[in-house]
């Protein structure tokens, strides 16, 4: 069982966290802050497992975790998973992530954590692993979103016969509210890192497929 | 309406959304707090209006404020409100919300369960996908309960999508709801073959989930399991399996045999670095399980090391850190493997990585009496090097650990432990210091010749306790301050300065310590006190003696100021108790004998289990109420006790009661019988001194002076590396002085290794311990009860999925299903057609109940045949290199059958195979006995029933329905016809045919004694005819009968059509009046249905099936049909074993497969009063005579 995964940038701050076991957020917090601490002080070359954390589950857990750029992806697990296999399961993540988001970046994660959020349940569900093949969860997730992209447009459709209706003093909506509706892009900002490349340098794993 | 929503898009524009949140948050770094209330208020706001737009992009951005740790729980109902929302977008952030912050303490949450279920037979895919997410994150037990059946059904749907998902929750369903494992689990099992690898690797991840805690119950899937692990090729699959197979092994040795090979040529042939790894570690739990049997696996355990050891010197990290952990495996159970890899351990010691260097500790468990000082003094380095106080302590509890391991049976001398134990107090800031005190406690009680030299250290350290506890970080360390007092208190005889521990214990810098810790300094500080006046006393010092009651009358009131209410009380009464003492020393009276008569006697160590093992004397029930309780609360009564709780643990053990001679004896002789047969004795005495000393009892131990060649007196603390030299010094004497006696030591090497098995190297046996110290065990009460219980937390959450999965389901295991509440209008027609049903199969309600009775002890014995399955299949060791899957071919029930045909094996096994063999050799006289103890019983309901039938067929004799909405309870149904009957008997038929023998289907007959006589020598025999025949035992002729208890399976060459048998059985009855011989003709009647199995289809092979045009049609219809299309369809598929494929209002399409792999389809249309059956099959004569028996079936309804 995987009993929580989380994504934290260099600096702690976190990105994205899915317990699957109920904790309080305050403890939510203390676990993240607790897992940053440990991971954080690891130098890059050494293993990538950590005997478990003092607050999430007793001796049978491990972290496992890798290091990407500016984003550590922690993956707490217990003894009925294997190690390497996790691994590689982030691998499939990141790489996921990536296909999802073109070139996928911090940034991405940090204004989309819904859409993270819905990758992630296509891997993995309440604890345990459910897709490993990445053209499947790939092919689910573009499916999910065409089916919400066809909502969408009949409720834009409808916010454009409200246009109709009230013209006056709303010159300067439709944009906006576009891409209220719409998932923004958001062009002006920088990417600054890239997963893509960097996921070339991870130790040769076994491939799982 | 329209308006409305209008304007609620119109204020949705001003709204921010996700982004715009996330995008202020990053703006306003400096006042974060403020401006999230701000937006938290916002969101109330949208929270409040109407669309349902507003309302789900305020819950999308609640869901990220969760992330950064705001209880979002306020919210929840407007969570619910978007989780109910009809637009897939809106659904999926409501439940991601609710699977954030929704828990079990949810009130709101039963407000989901209609809503979910909605959703979960939603005809889009993406709306059940996601429920089925949301709910595996929030799952309660009254969810569980509500939903089980629906989830049960979405298991079978035609997507796989959907499948694999209903599979995985099924886990959190169990977990929540245990009574739902039972009625599930013959789907679950079933999902393991699924054609999709996902839906099939789900269901092998919740498998292995439920067996990893109670893999007893999973044993039996074990050949299904093994036919997974030769076949898949998905490594996802195949290491969950292989991780399950490690879990089954040391529970049933024999599979481990079959196991290894296998996995060996997976170790051979794997590229995957994960799959060798798991592989390894299964191997090794193999090894583990048979390392008592099996001496002849040396090529696996190298196999094992060799590949583990190219995992450590790897480059990788990851894979060094992998095999470090797997290496403590071997180790256990093969020190000798490890121990040649010793180098690479000590190197991996020196990593940069934590991880690694902790992993490498655990390989130091393999120490020996020849290493343990070497070790600990590389481990004692290490600790003074080490960063970071999380692997110091690691360093600290692994130094204690490997030189308390067994009973301290490595270690040769015990004032180099204790020296020790001594520098591990200077740590600063361990956690440990109440483990080393425990250790110095330990060991100064049970060693008894290590208690002048303990207290000697422990006086020292007293001595300078304002360093061991001077700063605030080392509050951890002081604890030992704790042992050090007790000891010297208790065994303060040995003490050279007892008055200098006497101030030093009384030093106003006491009272800063802990208060448990000044508790035992005044306890102790009396028996000092009193070991001192008998001091002063006999040297007749009586000014000495009143100076010393001088001191502890100044001193002792600091502590009686104590907050401490433990240490106050101890001290105040002390205090009272030297005045007086004083007072008699003023009048010169002689007290010393007085004081000391306090303390005297000898404490023993007792077993930590001692006190739960007592056994309650007979006629004692601590149930029951002494008074009868009052009526009033009387709870005030019992909080003083709770406080003192805490400090019970950590008193001194009480004395023993002082018992006559005789009685004491009386006890020895009792304690020494129950050692000898309790097993916690066999564990905690590898200490070979401890056998010859425990005979004459604790008492009588000669307690052998200390061996003078080591210098006692150490200035100082003494450094535990000066005793390495002198132990290095003393070995080699020793091994000097052992030359001249060799032949005694051959002797005595020959009960070492029967001792210890394969735990020691030779040269450890050679190393006599410097001093010879009896190791006094702890005691336990007389009459100890064996069992170890103890272990087992009661509140384990996986406790309660402890279920038998091969006792068949009872008629109330069932899912609850939620009913409509038209309900009862749905029914009325089937209210008809119950009577109907029952008058065509010519039973009145009486005998149906008892038919159903039947029927569940017919399948008590198939899952015995199940049981007898798995020690058959586990016993058929495959020669070499037979590759596996051809004998799983024989999977469940054939196997049995034939065994009747077969040799009983010769193979001379252990004896857990004795009893199979027994089986396998005389099945029919073990039934036979089993059967006249049921007519003993119960003469009036003698039955013999016989039936061979793979569960699966069981199971799928419920309708399978995919994506049906009513769920309307079936008339009862039963397959059993009448084939003959007289006053004796009546026999009743089944025919089954199995997939894996063409040409055999089984015949089940049910007999039924209908006399009060008792019948025997039962004998059936059938002519063969052309096409079918009976099968008998090899050798037997055509003529001979079988006798009953063996059922044997026709043959059959064609099935295309009706085959008719004639058959008698023979018997005699026996009653009061004397026995006849008696005989019944019947005839066995093979309708084409009979050769049909029913076999799942999933509608996306059934169509090519139809598309592929090698399939002959024809068709039928029948008028006057009034049932339900739903029941209709049920006795389709149970009378004729067809299995739905698809369901369309009235239309559905069927499938199913003779046993000789005819593919038949149907599609069976219901109109107003009339139903047509189209049907498509690779044999036309099999399709119309199924055909026309469906008819006549179809007649009748």
């Amino acid at each position: 069982m995987i009993k929580a995964i989380l994504i934290f940038n260099n600096h702690g701050k976190p990105r994205l966290s899915k317990f699957y076991q109920p904790y309080s957020e305050d403890t939510q917090q203390q676990i993240i802050r607790e897992t940053f601490h440990l991971v954080s002080k690891r130098d890059e070359n050494v293993c990538n497992f950590l005997e478990g954390g003092l607050l999430i589950g007793g001796s049978d857990n491990k972290l496992i975790y890798r290091h990407y750029a500016t984003l550590y992806f922690v993956f707490c697990v217990d003894s009925s998973e294997s190690e390497l296999g996790i691994l590689d399961l982030i691998q499939v993540f990141v790489e996921t992530l990536d296909k999802c988001f073109e070139n996928v970046c911090e940034l991405d994660l940090i204004f989309h954590v819904d859409k993270v959020h819905n990758i992630l349940a296509e891997m993995v569900m309440g604890g345990m692993v459910l897709e490993t093949n990445m053209n499947e969860i790939v092919t689910q997730i573009d499916a999910q979103n065409k089916l919400e992209k066809s909502e969408l447009i009949v409720y834009t459709g409808l916010f454009c016969i409200s246009q109709d209706f009230s013209q006056a003093g709303l010159a300067g909506a439709p944009a906006r509210a576009v891409s209220a509706v719409k998932n923004m892009n958001l062009p002006e900002i920088p990417r600054n890192i890239n997963i893509g490349d960097i996921s070339i340098k991870v130790p040769n794993l076994p491939s799982f497929k | 309406m329209a308006l409305k929503m209008v304007k609620g898009s119109i204020d949705r524009m001003f709204d921010k959304n996700l982004q715009d949140l996330v995008r202020g948050i990053r703006n306003h770094k400096e006042d974060e707090a403020k401006y999230i209330s701000q937006c938290i208020d916002e969101i109330k706001q949208e929270l409040k209006q109407d669309n349902i737009a507003v309302k789900a992009n305020a819950v999308c951005k609640l869901t990220y404020l969760q992330m950064l740790g705001y209880d979002i729980s306020w919210a929840a109902f407007n969570i619910i409100e978007v989780m109910s929302a009809s637009k897939f977008t809106f659904k999926r952030i409501g439940y991601l919300a609710a699977s954030q912050c929704f828990h079990e303490g949810t009130d709101v949450i039963m407000l989901t369960t209609n809503q979910i279920r909605k959703d979960l037979s939603s005809p889009s895919q993406y709306d059940t996908g996601v429920a089925l997410t949301g709910l595996s994150c929030f799952v309660t037990p009254d969810l569980a309960r509500d939903l089980a059946n629906d989830i049960m059904t979405l298991m079978s749907h035609t997507k796989p999508y959907i499948r694999k998902k209903a599979v995985l929750i099924m886990y959190k369903v169990f977990l929540k709801y245990p009574e739902s494992l039972r009625p599930a689990f013959p789907r679950l099992k079933e999902k393991l073959e699924d054609p999709d690898p996902g839906v099939q690797s789900a269901a092998v991840n919740v498998i292995c989930e439920l067996a990893r805690r109670n893999p007893k119950n999973y044993l039996s899937l074990a050949p299904l399991f093994f036919k997974l692990m030769t076949s898949s090729t998905n490594n996802w699959v195949l290491i969950k399996i292989i991780k399950l197979f490690g879990a089954l092994t040391p529970l049933e040795p024999r599979l481990g045999k079959k196991l290894i090979e296998p996995l060996t040529n997976l170790i051979h042939s794997t590229s995957a670095m994960s799959l060798l790894y798991e592989c390894v570690n299964t191997v090794i739990a193999v090894l583990i399980s048979l390392s008592s049997g099996m001496p002849n696996h040396s090529a696996s355990i190298q196999l094992c090391v060799q590949k583990l050891r190219i995992l450590i010197e790897d480059s990788d990290q990851n894979l060094k850190y992998l095999g470090l952990l797997a290496m403590s495996k071997i180790l256990r159970t093969h020190p000798k493997s490890v121990q040649a890899h010793k180098d690479l351990v000590l190197q991996c010691l020196d990593d940069k990585d934590e991880s690694i260097r902790l992993r490498a500790l655990d390989l130091l468990y393999g120490v020996s009496k020849k290493n343990l000082m070497e070790i600990v003094k590389k481990l004692m380095t290490h600790v003074d090097k080490a960063e970071g106080t999380t692997y110091r302590d690691e360093l600290l509890t692994k130094i204690i650990d490997i030189c308390s391991q067994s009973n301290y049976q490595h270690i040769t001398n015990f004032e180099w432990y204790i020296s020790i134990l001594v520098e591990l107090t200077r740590l600063e800031g361990t956690r440990h210091g109440h483990l080393i005190a425990a250790q110095m406690l330990d060991v100064a009680i049970r060693v008894k010749a290590i208690r002048r030299f303990a207290v000697a250290q422990m006086s020292a350290l007293l001595d300078s306790a304002h360093l061991v506890a001077s700063s605030p970080q080392r509050s951890g360390i002081c604890e030992v301050l704790y042992a050090a007092a007790w000891i010297c208190g208790e065994f303060s005889e040995h003490l050279q300065e007892p008055q200098q521990t006497l101030e030093a214990m009384l030093r106003p810098k006491v009272t800063t310590l802990p208060g448990h810790i000044q508790a035992v300094y005044v306890q102790n500080v009396v028996k000092l006190y009193a070991a001192i006046l008998q001091q002063k006393e006999q040297a007749a010092d009586v000014s000495a003696a009143q100076e010393v009651t001088q001191l502890l009358v100044e001193r002792l009131p600091q502590f009686v100021q104590s907050a401490d209410l433990e240490v106050q009380e101890r001290a105040s009464c002390i205090l009272q108790l030297v005045k007086h003492v004083q007072k008699l020393q003023a009048k010169d009276v002689p007290v010393a004998e007085e004081v000391s008569a306090l303390f005297a006697g000898e404490l023993n160590p007792v077993a930590p289990k001692a006190q739960k093992k007592v056994p309650v004397p007979e006629g004692l029930d601590l149930d029951a109420w002494i008074n009868e309780p009052l009526s009033d609360s009387e709870s005030e009564d019992e909080k003083p006790k709770a406080m003192f709780q805490d400090e019970e643990q950590r008193h001194a053990k009480p004395r023993a009661p002082e018992a006559d001679e005789q009685e004491l004896a009386r006890r020895r002789e009792a304690r020494r019988q129950e050692q000898a047969n309790n097993p916690f004795y066999i564990k905690s005495s590898p200490s070979p001194q401890k056998r010859y000393q425990d005979a004459p009892g604790v008492e009588h131990i000669p307690v052998v002076q200390i061996d003078l060649s080591v210098p006692l007196k150490v200035p100082g603390m003494p450094l535990s590396d000066q005793y390495v030299k002198l132990e290095e010094e003393r070995r080699h004497r020793q091994r000097l002085e052992k030359d001249k006696r060799k032949k005694k030591k051959r002797e005595r090497e020959r009960r070492g290794t029967r001792r210890h098995s394969s735990l020691h190297t030779e040269s450890d046996e050679d190393i006599a311990p410097a001093q010879r110290v009896d190791i006094v065990t702890e005691e336990m009460p007389e009459n100890a009860l064996p069992s170890d219980e103890d272990d087992k937390d009661p509140n384990d959450p996986y406790r309660a999925l402890d279920i038998d999965l091969d006792k068949p389901l009872a008629d109330s295991e069932k899912l609850p299903v939620q009913k409509h509440r038209n309900a009862e209008t749905s029914k009325s027609p089937e209210k008809e057609d119950v009577p109907l049903m029952e008058k065509k199969s010519k039973k009145p309600k009486k005998k149906e109940k008892k038919h159903k009775e039947k029927e569940r002890e017919k399948k008590k014995k198939v899952e015995k045949v199940e049981g007898e399955d798995l020690d058959f299949w586990l016993s058929t060791t495959p020669p070499a290199a037979t590759p596996a899957p051809e004998e799983l071919e024989v999977n469940t029930t054939v196997t049995v059958l034939k065994t009747g045909q077969e040799e009983p094996r010769g193979e001379e096994q252990d004896a857990d195979e004795d009893r199979e063999q027994d089986l396998e050799k005389k099945p029919s006289k073990h039934k036979k006995k089993k059967h006249k103890k049921d007519k003993e019983e119960r003469p009036k309901d003698k039955r013999k029933s016989k039936k061979k039938v793979p569960p699966t067929d069981e199971e799928a004799a419920e309708p399978v329905e995919n994506g049906t909405l009513d769920e309307e309870p079936l008339p009862p149904m039963s397959s059993y016809t009448l084939l003959a009957e007289n006053s004796y008997i009546k026999m009743t038929y089944d025919v089954q045919g199995s997939l894996q023998k063409d040409s055999q289907v089984t015949v089940s007959v049910v007999l039924e004694n209908q006399s009060d006589s008792f019948l025997k020598s039962m004998e059936l025999n059938v002519l063969d005819s052309l096409n079918a025949r009976l099968a008998r035992p090899e050798g037997s002729s055509v003529h001979d009968g079988v006798p009953v208890p063996f059922q044997l399976p026709p043959t059959i060459q064609s099935i295309v059509m009706a085959q008719k048998l004639k058959g008698t059985l023979s018997f005699i009855a026996k009653n009061d009046e004397g026995s006849t011989h008696e005989k019944l003709d019947f005839k066995l009647h093979f309708t084409c249905t009979s050769y049909l199995v029913t076999t799942p289809c999933y509608s996306d092979a059934f169509a090519k099936l139809l598309e592929s045009g090698d399939l002959s049609m024809s068709s039928i219809k029948v008028d006057g049909i009034s049932m339900s299309f739903h029941n209709l369809l049920a006795k389709i598929c149970f009378h004729h074993r067809f299995s739905v494929v698809e369901r369309v209002d009235s239309c559905a399409s069927m499938y199913s497969r003779s046993i000789q792999g005819h593919h038949v389809c149907l599609l069976v249309k219901k109109g107003e009063k009339s139903v047509s059956v189209d049907g498509k099959c690779s044999d036309p004569t099999l399709l119309s005579n199924l055909l026309e028996e469906m008819k006549e079936t179809l007649a009748t309804c």
